[in-house]
């Protein structure tokens, strides 16, 4: 009796996350498979084959056959699309690499500080990740555009003679993804550094290894898994960016998640832009699915603080 | 600490503040223009307030958040509860997927494939798509904050509250939940940000009229800086900040640890 109520009560609380999501995360998803298989066409909706509910069996089989994978050999055929796909990887990785450069110190730096320092600094790298993302990349416009902060201090400085060109190149882009990524490389990363056993550091340290050492060969090893965690942490959405290639980047900046957004706000082809976001999905769910245990490390410890 | 470790925290600490406090300076500055510094003034904020469609927007962003955001919690503490306290059962897996996919699944991908579904079952767009996607996006955040603090609760009180005959709802509206609530207010808050912020989902799947901020504000910034908007963004800023400073402060305060 009271294991069954048990196993009632149970799923009743399974069913609703369970729907909604189901219903609005699954589905969608099984739709833009469907109509990245199809062709785009002058309708509305705009694509074909549209499936007639009252076909029946025969309704089925002709959408079936009129689906196809011509979207897919136009990405792979066409340049455009097959640079902005490159294009998005390398700026995610490249921009990943400096992240660890960055975020590793920062986070060493973080957990290496006195205890009761630690969670307001903790919160100090917090605030930035909650403050809107569209107005910290804008902030960078005001910093990086020719007549800037950046060319106004350092023409001050007498250190260039003329304003640098940033906004608007591949180094805007960078900055920018490394700024707004910060945080979810150093969260992740604190929470394995802040959890390693300070007696290893001590004996290394009573052994004779300066610190500079230790953090070398102990701490820098233990802390991988982190690094990992943060570094996919940062390079999945990064991958899908839309809005720092977009404010930062100049015209040639090639991102998937850019391509995307112009191919079904101004081309409207949504069947390309279907496809695109599958490929985008494709490319995603490589580190999800390697760094599956160690991105539920940060997790858990990211947001939960 | 060593200087090292010192350098590295103001300079790291320096480099993610250091755009946002150019931001709330420039709103301040009596002048349009970024070179030059016209002295302190808070015209750009009585712009701001005399701006009817900005603060239209901000109306909309405001209903858009609490709605999706009190959805998110409903949904994201139930799915907490399932992953961290239902093993086993078929469509674990699928389960889990759905819950943390939509955290991170691409923006642009959660916009289009809801766009496309909308258009496919013939709803409208406005405020209650917005809302509807939101909401989706949002609650895998809520559950893995409410997950975190579930995993650190005491199991005792709840078998000693079973064993002595609460039935299962009991159990979860009289010890679990009161003992989760901080965790449960700060998912909230999470998902209220995150849908206050989000730029990408909402232009995928907004109609006219139901312009959000960061819509408003993005078709704006695309023309330029300017002091409007930096005066809007300081007051975000202020806005996010407050609410971050409220939810650290309740986890803190009711056993963070």
């Amino acid at each position: 009796m009271s294991g069954r109520s048990r196993f009632s009560f149970d799923r009743l609380i399974r069913l609703p996350p369970f729907v909604w999501l189901g219903a609005f995360f699954l589905l969608p998803f099984a739709i833009t498979l469907k109509i990245s298989l199809s062709e785009p066409a002058t309708a509305i909706p705009p694509y074909l084959p549209v499936l007639d509910w009252r076909g029946g069996l025969d309704g089925w089989s002709s959408f079936l056959e009129a689906l196809n994978l011509d979207n897919y050999a136009t990405l792979y055929a066409d340049p455009f699309y097959r640079d902005a796909a490159l294009g998005s990887l390398g700026y995610a990785a490249l921009a990943s690499l400096i992240l660890v450069a960055v975020g590793t110190p920062l986070a060493y730096a973080l957990s290496r500080a006195p205890a009761r320092w630690q969670p307001l600094l903790l919160a100090l790298v917090i605030v930035p990740f909650w403050t809107s993302f569209l107005i910290r990349i804008y902030a960078w416009i005001a910093i990086l555009k020719p007549e800037g902060l950046l060319n106004l201090v350092l023409l001050r400085l007498g250190l260039i003679a003329r304003p640098l060109t940033i906004l608007n190149t591949d180094a805007a882009v960078i900055i920018g993804l490394v700024y707004a990524y910060l945080p979810f490389m150093v969260l992740p990363l604190y929470a394995v550094m802040n959890r390693l056993d300070p007696t290893l550091r001590d004996a290394a340290a009573d052994l004779g290894a300066s610190p500079t050492r230790v953090f070398w060969s102990v701490t820098l090893p233990l802390s991988l898994p982190g690094i990992a965690a943060g570094a996919a942490l940062c390079f999945i959405p990064m991958v899908g960016e839309f809005i720092i290639p977009d404010l930062l980047g100049s015209s040639e900046t090639l991102m998937l998640g850019r391509v995307l957004w112009t191919e079904f706000f101004s081309n409207r082809d949504w069947p390309l832009a279907s496809a695109v976001a599958v490929l985008i999905l494709a490319i995603v769910i490589v580190p999800v699915v390697l760094f599956r245990d160690s991105l539920r490390v940060g997790e858990g410890t990211g947001e939960g603080r | 600490m060593t200087w090292v470790t010192r350098t590295a925290l103001v300079v790291g600490l320096g480099f993610l503040y250091a755009p946002i406090v150019v931001l709330i300076g420039y709103s301040f500055n009596a002048s349009p223009l970024v070179t030059v510094w016209g002295g302190f003034s808070t015209r750009w904020y009585a712009t701001l307030l005399a701006d009817a469609p900005l603060l239209a927007s901000a109306w909309v962003s405001l209903e858009v958040a609490i709605l999706a955001s009190l959805i998110a919690t409903l949904l994201g503490t139930l799915a907490a509860l399932v992953l961290e306290r239902q093993r086993r059962f078929r469509g674990r897996a699928l389960f889990t997927g759905l819950v943390l996919g939509p955290i991170v699944m691409p923006e642009v991908m959660i916009g289009l494939s809801l766009l496309l579904m909308f258009i496919g079952i013939g709803l409208d767009r406005g405020m209650l798509t917005i809302v509807i996607a939101h909401a989706t996006f949002c609650t895998g955040f809520v559950a893995v904050v409410v997950a975190a603090r579930l995993r650190g609760l005491d199991r005792s009180l709840e078998e000693a509250a079973a064993d002595l005959g609460a039935p299962p709802l009991r159990v979860l509206t009289t010890i679990t939940l009161p003992l989760l609530a901080p965790a449960v207010i700060a998912g909230a808050l999470l998902a209220f940000t995150l849908s206050l912020d989000d730029l990408v989902i909402a232009s995928f799947v907004s109609g006219p009229g139901s312009t959000t901020l960061p819509m408003r504000l993005y078709s704006r910034v695309r023309l330029g800086v300017n002091p409007e908007i930096n005066a809007a963004s300081t007051l975000l800023v202020g806005l996010v900040s407050v609410v971050v400073l409220v939810s650290s402060w309740l986890t803190a305060r009711r056993g963070g640890a």
